[in-house]
């Protein structure tokens, strides 16, 4: 009732009372401005935590976007005897045969290094859908099989438009190339490429009329006609010097709209994918055989060395197995100790040992506990390294006490006369908590386990300690089996050097956060559907 | 084999229950009332098969597999004897892989192999011998438990102690946590201080962990200076502080004081679903999106920044820590009286005046305890640093260059090196023992204000 009482008497207009000259007035509206201050202050301090939170959401979900995708390449594939043996389908060389078909596609595509760039647009894992589709069904080999080869990181993020700056537009004016393969000259319309010439590649030159030389540290301009790609090395108006990156198929003049200009802003050498590769991409764009689809594989492949081949289902069942132990064991012993110190300890100093204790093991930073993994678990029990079973049960340690603490304060909400009551009529005090003051209780226990849960879930610093940072390729199958847990993989990810990676190290984070999501909005429901006033 | 002695357990476990409740149900049907319910003489049976069950596969099982390398080593002849520790787990281990038939198994050597095949069978043989006796034991406890179910036997009274022992011993494993850390810590930092003396490792103000791997190598001489990592952390902690402290601070006088509980009612989950962000999460973000713009944003004005600037890192776990100190505030400010506030008001003051001249110094014992907490946390934290700070021990106090901090060398020091006896691991528990001891020693000073100014208003 005090507080109404102070409002009102803030609101109350200055009377004119002896109190009221000018400079009072003026005094009371400083006050009254340093108030409204103050209380900004504080609402800057909220929303300036609550905009960092949104800021790290909206920076880790736009890293994510593109690892939900995957591109593939569409590409019809003679699986030929030469490369497949009938009588072990498992034995061929199915990388080769996805590398020929694609090389079909350009069949004047000869020199080694515009192979070599073609080849590398494939990922390692290209030739695997492949392989598993032959080896169980060996009737296809001789036929032409419809197959998609999963494209390599570097393309495939070209493709999503992430490691270069891209713009395409169709031509103005009609373009004549003075030959088909080689250094080739191109009569432009004079206007064809001001746009381009006067706002992206102002900056590398100084004389309007003077050619543009156009280089491995400026944007790369690669006009697309009559079927194939020039890179120009120098540009005027009017006119354009380059060099043919895929064989035009005439020399005949393209008309306007017929030819294209791709403009990359990222110069060569500071990106991945050189123009030769970004040629072949074009074009096989232009035949729309590249697709983009949702990438299954991240949720169902284990780690690998290729970014476009991880995957976070090793991460992920080493997580489950992990929190499966830590579960097992925090869980029982969590909720005994608590019901021993709440109802049956009696008062004396081991009991206040026991106490300060667990308070202060709530507050050890937890790489500590990590430490004692190591030396206790690994060193002197010899139990295996990297094992979700000692990574268990080290969280196990480090969330008991979160536990214990949690399940203390639910047995206490507990009313005593159900004690009483469950006494009065004749049972011992064991059946009277464990019949019915733990029930009354399970829900709040249940809350604070999943809360200790979903902090175990997050931890990563411990895990490092006792071995779960080496790279496993392999999903576990066991809880003794080496492994990884999703926050150590996202760990691992992000020390990684490829481009790839950074996206799928932001994926597996969000995986993460939805786990937690889902975790606190469980113990928040059942906070809320079994909280009951005594 | 655990396994299957595990089954052999719960089952022989379920048939001594069922058979001690039969008995027990059995004394009720004769007329007169049983002392105990016919459960708890299932209870007592079962419990008697169950324990020495256990007791044989907890004592066995760390046992016989060191009777059984040390037998099988004995056996080896005598140019295959490993000469220390290093070499003998090394022979085990191709052991062990030979006898389970591992990767390379095929291309051990003839006595390997040998060794392998006496490996495998003392091993199985083990394993039988274990189950028998546990079997045998279990089978005698339910025997020597079944006739004593009757009508006057205490059965309760008896699984009630066993239960309450068992609950003990879980209150227990907390206080063996600590001795477990304690006595670990405190055992490797002495074995690492019989190397490498006390006084240079607490006042040496150099830090190059790197051994010199020959005599002639040049610099790297493995000097294990703490003050440099001292020196990074506090630096770290003082930026997070930094951000953290008025922060937080301001946002829990704002939740305590001014917001409507509508306000209250919004603001509150988000703060506590940052507290949730792993730290793994606020070190990505840290290492690869404010790192770069520390950096960028400090060539733009002339200064030359490192890129796993102390800035970045504390900036970021300052971020992470705001919830921290704004949740223990709040509940600080929230625990003073109203009647102090009430009083204020009485006598004219505005409300930012009360909270600055009546609240928070009456709050102060509270907030500086939470400020303490904060910076234990913020001393402790691994994966912000782990990701965002440097490895050199810089002894600098410009927020620009790159520092290290005791979580990062302990980790660095540990993760991947096999080898566990050198001065350079050992070292990691060292740091592990000051840091286990300066949070200790912050937490306990701000629990006890904590309590000593709960008790001045209750």
């Amino acid at each position: 009732m005090t507080e109404p009482v102070a409002r009102t008497l803030r609101m109350l207009p200055p009377k004119p009372t002896g109190f009221s000259g000018a400079d009072v007035q003026q005094r009371l509206s400083q006050r009254r401005r340093a108030d409204a201050r103050f209380r900004a202050y504080g609402l800057a301090a909220i929303a300036l935590a609550i905009l960092s939170l949104f800021l790290i959401l909206a920076d880790v979900t736009g890293k994510a976007l593109p690892a939900f995708t995957q591109s593939t390449l569409r590409l019809d594939v003679p699986v030929t005897s030469e490369h497949v043996d009938a009588s072990a389908p498992k034995a061929g060389d199915y990388e080769a045969t996805v590398r020929n078909a694609l090389r079909g596609l350009f069949p004047e595509v000869q020199s080694r290094a515009d192979r070599k760039a073609l080849d590398s647009l494939l990922s390692t894992g290209a030739a695997d859908a492949l392989r598993h589709r032959v080896v169980a069904d060996p009737a296809l080999i001789g036929q032409i099989i419809a197959s998609k080869a999963l494209l390599s990181s570097d393309a495939d993020l070209y493709v999503k438009g992430v490691s270069a700056k891209v713009s395409t537009a169709a031509g103005v004016g009609a373009a004549k190339p003075s030959a088909t393969s080689g250094a080739v000259t191109l009569d432009l319309a004079p206007d064809a490429l001001a746009g381009v010439l006067a706002t992206d590649l102002a900056a590398t030159t100084t004389a309007a009329a003077a050619p543009v030389t156009l280089d491995t540290t400026t944007p790369s301009l690669l006009l697309a006609l009559n079927g194939g790609i020039v890179k120009i090395t120098s540009l005027a108006s009017g006119k354009a010097e380059g060099e043919i990156l895929v064989p035009l198929t005439t020399a005949d003049a393209a008309a306007a709209g017929a030819w294209r200009h791709i403009l990359i802003a990222t110069p060569e050498t500071s990106r991945k994918i050189n123009d030769r590769q970004i040629a072949f991409l074009e074009l096989l764009a232009d035949k729309s055989a590249i697709e983009r689809h949702f990438n299954f594989a991240f949720f169902g492949r284990g780690d690998s060395r290729e970014p476009e081949l991880a995957g976070i289902l090793g991460g992920l069942m080493g997580t489950a197995y992990t929190m499966l132990v830590t579960l097992g064991l925090c869980l029982p012993v969590g909720v005994a100790a608590a019901i021993y110190l709440e109802e049956f300890a009696p008062r004396n100093r081991l009991t206040d040992l026991i106490e300060v204790n667990i308070n202060n093991l709530a507050a050890v930073p937890s790489i500590v506990f990590g430490l004692l993994g190591l030396a206790v678990f690994l060193n002197v029990f010899g139990l295996p390294r990297s094992s979700p079973l000692v990574g268990g049960l080290v969280l196990a340690l480090l969330v008991m006490p979160t536990i214990i603490i949690a399940s203390r304060a639910a047995l206490k909400a507990v009313p005593p006369s159900i004690r009483e009551a469950a006494v009065g009529i004749g049972a011992t005090r064991q059946q009277a908590i464990f019949h019915h003051v733990l029930p009354v209780a399970m829900p709040g226990i249940m809350t604070g386990a999943i809360i200790g849960m979903a902090h175990a879930l997050g931890e990563t610093a411990p895990l490092l300690m006792i071995g779960m940072v080496a790279f496993i390729a392999d999903v576990p199958g066991s809880p003794a089996d080496a492994a990884t847990v999703l926050p150590v993989q996202i760990f691992l990810w992000s020390d990684l050097p490829e481009a790839g990676f950074q996206s799928k190290t932001a994926a597996a984070i969000l995986v993460l956060l939805a786990f937690l999501v889902v975790m606190n909005g469980l113990a928040i429901w059942l906070r809320k559907k079994f909280e009951r006033r005594w | 084999m655990g396994a299957a002695y595990i089954i052999a357990l719960l089952g022989l476990t379920a048939a001594a229950f069922y058979l001690g409740r039969a008995r027990g149900a059995g004394l009720r049907t004769s007329g007169a009332r049983a002392h105990s319910l016919p459960v708890y003489h299932g209870w007592y049976t079962g419990l008697a098969a169950a324990i020495p069950m256990l007791l044989v596969f907890t004592l066995w099982s760390p046992l016989a597999p060191r009777l059984i390398e040390h037998r099988v080593l004995s056996e080896l002849p005598a140019a295959l004897q490993p000469a220390d520790d290093l070499a003998r787990a090394a022979v085990l281990r191709d052991i062990s892989n030979a006898a389970q038939g591992g990767a390379l198994a095929d291309q051990a050597s003839p006595e390997v192999r040998q060794a392998a095949a006496t490996f495998g069978n003392l091993t199985s043989a083990s394993d039988w011998l274990r189950l028998a006796a546990g079997l045998g034991l279990g089978v005698f406890g339910l025997v020597w438990s079944l006739p004593q179910v009757s009508r006057e036997f205490r059965a309760r009274n008896h699984v009630e102690r066993v239960v309450l022992l068992l609950l003990l011993a879980s209150s227990a494993v907390a206080v063996l946590t600590t001795i477990g850390i304690v006595a670990s810590l405190l055992f490797e930092s002495l074995r690492f201080f019989a190397q490498y003396p006390w006084y240079k490792f607490l006042f040496g103000l150099q830090w190059s962990p790197q051994i010199a791997m020959r005599e002639d190598q040049v610099g790297q001489s493995g000097a294990f200076g703490f003050i440099p990592i001292l020196g990074g952390t506090m630096l770290i902690t003082l930026i997070a502080m930094a951000v953290a402290a008025p922060v937080g601070l301001l946002s829990a006088i704002y939740m305590a004081e001014y917001a409507t509980p509508r306000f209250r009612a919004i603001a509150k989950p988000l703060l506590e679903i940052l507290a949730g962000v792993p730290t793994v999460v606020f070190g990505f973000f840290a290492a690869l999106t404010v790192a770069p713009l520390v950096r960028a944003a400090g060539a733009s004005i002339g200064l030359d920044v490192a890129s796993e600037s102390a800035l970045a890192a504390g900036l970021v776990m300052g971020i992470m820590i705001i919830p921290f100190v704004s949740s223990l505030s709040d509940d600080v400010i929230n625990a003073v009286p109203q009647f102090l506030r009430d009083g204020s008001y009485a006598l004219g003051a505005t409300k930012a005046e009360t909270i600055k001249k009546v609240v928070l110094p009456a709050a102060f014992a509270g907030i500086v305890s939470a400020m303490m907490l904060a910076v234990s946390r913020a001393v402790g934290e691994t994966m912000i640093v782990v990701m965002a700070a440097g490895l050199s021990g810089n002894l600098t106090f410009n927020p620009l260059d790159a520092v290290t901090t005791i979580t990062v060398q302990i980790k660095t020091l540990l993760v991947g090196d096999q080898e566990f006896d050198s001065v350079k691991t050992l070292s990691a528990f060292a740091l592990g023992l000051v840091l286990f001891f300066f949070t200790l020693s912050l937490n306990t000073i701000a629990l006890k204000l904590v309590k000593k100014y709960r008790e001045q208003y209750d």
